[in-house]
């Protein structure tokens, strides 16, 4: 699964010191799950996004472990606190092996 | 009353059913849980599991949990054929310690939350969840 994977998130640009902010994320991924067969009777195997981190500045905000009970395209919202002006980093960890990023800066107003 | 070979087949395939079959999936989540906590007694009240009454399409079920004070929360679906569905490990950032997805359901099932708390304690929480067309293909 190394094409079509779009990671998409959704972070305000601005925002007060400490104030807690929402953070969106979804990427594109089918997260075939290994319990599905195809039309010859064959278990199609699992390839899912098995770990999901957000940092900020360097500290950690949330860490999922993901299993094959996760939708396609898989969504997460969670809450942030943000004491300074700085960047979020998100890294999705494929289980090919693969590691999808995407970071977004904030500004403290 | 005689016993028919008709009336044998039905009653032994009703008794395995009802051994082999739901038992084990919920038995095999409580393993889980006991695995995670080692045992430890779990509290209730501290974790708020926000999930629909009734999922019309269980390959997305939206699924919202928050446990102020929690270090971890752990998502079991008691259903599915793989009970375990996601832990969420809270950083230093976060400060109200919830979080939202989206999950498959196989059926209608419980969806259990089993949060650690900073002290070390646990707390679960657990919600029916009725659906319509169950997710997991097969």
């Amino acid at each position: 699964m190394a094409d079509g994977v779009k990671p998409r998130v959704k972070v305000p640009k601005s925002a007060a010191a400490g104030e807690t902010i929402t953070i969106k994320t979804l990427i594109s991924h089918t997260m075939e799950s290994g319990q599905r067969k195809d039309g010859d009777g064959n278990v199609i195997p699992r390839s899912i996004i098995n770990r999901f981190v957000v940092d900020f500045n360097g500290q950690n905000v949330i860490d999922v472990t993901l299993e094959p009970a996760i939708s396609t395209n898989p969504y997460f919202q969670f809450d942030a606190v943000v004491p300074e002006a700085g960047e979020f980093t998100f890294t999705w960890y494929d289980d090919d092996g693969s590691v999808y990023t995407d970071s977004k800066s904030i500004s403290v107003s | 009353m005689e016993l028919t070979r008709r009336q044998m087949l039905v009653t032994t395939s009703a008794a395995l059913a009802s051994v082999a079959g739901l038992p084990a999936f919920a038995s095999a989540t409580d393993d889980m849980i006991a695995a995670l906590t080692g045992g430890a007694a779990l509290g209730e009240g501290a974790i708020t599991l926000d999930t629909p009454e009734i999922a019309e399409n269980g390959n997305t079920v939206p699924v919202s949990v928050s446990a102020p004070g929690a270090k971890s929360i752990t998502l079991y679906a008691d259903g599915n054929p793989v009970p375990s569905v996601a832990t969420f490990n809270f950083g230093p950032l976060n400060p109200t310690k919830s979080a939202s997805t989206r999950i498959r359901l196989a059926r209608t099932q419980n969806v259990v939350a089993v949060a650690q708390m900073e002290d070390g304690s646990w707390q679960m929480a657990k919600a029916e969840v009725k659906v319509t067309i169950g997710g997991c293909g097969g």
